[in-house]
């Protein structure tokens, strides 16, 4: 496996203009004390505002034309991430660029410009269409409240939406209940390419659909990127997805990225003892009879993270200074990043046991 | 036809022979599980596998005897310790589920009553079933709590269920299926919920169980990923029928039914990367208007003026079985 993955060319699209820029990025969501919990603290009850910091300080640049894919367990910020990125939640912290400009400074027009550019695919297509409107309503309402099409020419422009998200225009008087789970999020793809964005953000956007589906819902993602040019942000707990998919890969921790670099890198050569567990615990067809691999312990609570590594308490590899100090995501090699203390240990050669 | 597999001396933990569940609704009688067959051996692992729709789950459920109104078992045995499931009255399947045949399910609060302590359902399930004092049962939770993985289990008996995390959560409802140490475990998407690292956990707490107590196992998922490392044999469903059963490298290496085929190409490793993905056109039919004689005609890749008629459950390997007048023999190795 590892000779093909070798072979195959490396870090492609490098050159491609920067897309999206994520610098130094952080969302916390804090549960604010109700009227008795204010009072109970004034009077000294151990109690006190929680806050989850659910991405922290995260740096993240997109090109154009790249598939990047984020991957992480539940908790570990990589929907919150998306949604900043796709610029529906402003970040706590840090900025966001989009093409170089900073889209909090844009105004009016331009702000809704940008806005339009970058779109959003849920996970569960039901709850994110409206179960009220039509399918042509859904899919053509954006499109004409921006200009992007008239009314006379509404049905003629919702029909090419439909038959390029392999839909049948016969279908757009229908409501999203009388289709099926893949048709459903068929027609979210539609929504979002019906403002011809650059670029998608695919939040779990395959998970709730059946193998068969799913492949053809991948396929589709793929069909499209080389139509349209589009840059993808692609979300997944599963990695056999994005692995099938990504140009480069971004694992997540606990709100941190501890790991980046080129797909075929991250599945031979992982660097960081959390990618490696992870990879090892993935359930793979071609396994016969084989003793599971176990990561030890749960994923630690958000409110309430590890010091350090946030990976310690699990990590097989730690040692004193991963429980006191905060790892920095280094360059490990051109184009890899990770972060991890064991890179620093001499003769270790950036690979841990 | 009889189940051949597998062809081992001892009798087989459970026997389902010519299984049918059907749900009799305003639109018509829906064959959610039509004419199904398997064995389950003693402490092996057998993977259901289908997609939504496919009956899986109705599989289960029938043998637990939970199928409800407007559902009910219109034919068929479930063989099972010599007794016949189908046929026993509502007071031995009392005695039956959760004593001699648990259920595991994929949202553990379906187990798990939410006002109660851990200790309090552990115990009460215990004392349904056999006469045991309260100590000795608290003492048998608490081990059983090991057995699964939870720390400290001491403490974590006075918990509450939402005091757990998800996958801490699934290991309780799975250390109450094995506290009377049942000769079945039906477990219904038990790990299709949680994180990899999690899930990963739980298998190999299962596989560890399978093979120490010998209980059998039916571990019923979507995911042909999980029941390759796990199962002994697996069971293909397709529109409430198995279109392909056999051990677990005959299956999944060399798939007679096209559907088997077809499932197994559109997982993205088996796919170049990059490369469009294998898909299977179409979508599952409505179990309420099925095309007459094979299900998956209308999909099939390899379907011809045959395929109109019901293709019957046949042997076509050894110990291999598929519903299919077209399979893939060719690259089975075998001259067709």
């Amino acid at each position: 496996m590892s000779e093909t993955m070798q072979a195959a060319p490396a870090p492609v699209r490098a050159e491609g203009e920067k897309m999206i820029e994520v610098v130094g990025v952080s969302r916390r969501f804090a549960k604010r004390l109700d009227f008795a919990g204010k009072i109970l603290a004034k009077l000294g009850a151990p109690i006190r505002e929680e806050v989850v910091h659910a991405v922290d300080k995260v740096d993240l640049t997109i090109r154009k034309g790249e598939v990047v894919g984020l991957v992480g367990e539940s908790g570990c910020g990589k929907s919150t991430l998306g949604r900043m990125v796709a610029g529906i939640l402003p970040p706590s912290d840090g900025t966001i660029l989009w093409k170089g400009k900073d889209r909090t400074g844009l105004g009016g027009k331009d702000a809704r410009a940008a806005m339009l550019q970058a779109q959003m695919i849920f996970q569960d297509p039901m709850s994110s269409l409206n179960p009220r409107l039509k399918v042509a309503e859904i899919i053509g309402e954006a499109p004409l409240v921006h200009g992007l099409t008239t009314r006379s020419e509404f049905g003629r422009y919702v029909d090419e939406q439909m038959r390029r998200a392999g839909l049948d225009p016969v279908f757009k008087a229908r409501y999203p209940h009388q289709f099926s789970g893949g048709q459903r999020q068929r027609i979210g793809i539609a929504r979002a390419l019906a403002v011809q964005p650059e670029f998608l953000v695919c939040d779990e956007s395959v998970a709730a659909l059946d193998v068969s589906i799913q492949a053809q819902i991948l396929n589709l993602f793929m069909k499209l990127r080389q139509e349209l040019d589009l840059t993808y942000l692609f979300i997944s707990h599963d990695l056999g997805v994005v692995e099938h998919l990504s140009d480069r890969v971004v694992i997540m921790y606990l709100g941190r990225v501890v790991e980046e670099a080129p797909t075929e890198v991250v599945f031979s050569r992982a660097n960081h003892p959390y990618t490696q567990s992870l990879l090892a615990a993935v359930p793979r067809i071609e396994a016969r009879k084989k003793a599971f691999a176990t990561v030890k312990g749960e994923i630690p609570s958000p409110l309430n993270p590890p010091s350090g590594c946030h990976f310690h308490p699990r990590c097989p590899h730690a040692f004193d200074r991963c429980r006191a100090e905060v790892p920095a995501l280094k360059e490990v090699a051109p184009g890899h990043k990770s972060r991890c203390h064991l890179n620093d240990l001499p003769n270790h050669g950036g690979m841990p046991v | 036809m009889e189940p051949s597999i597998p062809a081992s001396a001892a009798p087989p933990t459970l026997q389902v022979r010519n299984l049918q569940t059907s749900f009799f609704t305003r639109a018509g009688e829906v064959k959610a599980v039509n004419d199904v067959s398997f064995n389950v051996g003693r402490g092996k692992v057998l993977g259901l596998v289908g997609e939504s729709g496919s009956g899986k789950t109705v599989t289960g459920f029938s043998i637990m005897r939970l199928v409800d109104e407007p559902g009910r078992i219109t034919g068929g045995q479930i063989l099972f310790g010599g007794q016949d499931l189908v046929k026993a009255s509502e007071e031995e399947m009392r005695q039956i589920r959760g004593n001699r045949v648990a259920m595991i399910f994929q949202d553990p609060m379906m187990t798990l009553n939410p006002v109660l302590r851990i200790d309090t359902q552990m115990i009460e399930t215990m004392q349904a079933h056999r006469k045991i004092s309260h100590e000795a049962a608290r003492q048998r939770a608490r081990d059983t709590l090991g057995m699964v993985g939870i720390p400290s289990p001491d403490e974590r008996l006075k918990a509450y269920p939402h005091q757990f995390s998800g996958g801490m959560r699934q290991r309780v409802a799975i250390a109450i299926a094995l506290l009377h140490e049942p000769d079945l475990i039906v477990a219904d998407e038990p790990t299709t919920a949680l994180d990899v690292t999690i899930q990963g956990q739980i298998l190999a707490e299962v596989q560890k169980l399978a093979a120490t107590t010998g209980t059998s196992i039916i571990w019923i998922t979507h995911d042909l990923s999980v029941v390759a490392g796990l199962a002994d044999d697996i069971a293909v469903m397709y529109a409430g029928r198995i279109a392909e059963y056999g051990s677990v490298a005959d299956v999944l290496d060399h798939p007679l039914h096209p559907y088997t085929n077809g499932l197994l190409g559109s997982v993205p490793s088996r796919n170049k990367r990059g490369e469009p993905l294998r898909q299977i056109p179409g979508m599952t039919p409505s179990l309420l208007s099925l095309p007459p004689g094979c299900p998956f005609q209308n999909r099939c890749p390899r379907a011809a003026d045959v395929c109109r008629q019901d293709p019957p459950m046949a042997e076509i390997l050894p110990a291999h079985e598929a519903r299919c007048f077209r399979p893939h023999l060719e690259e089975a190795g075998v001259a067709a």
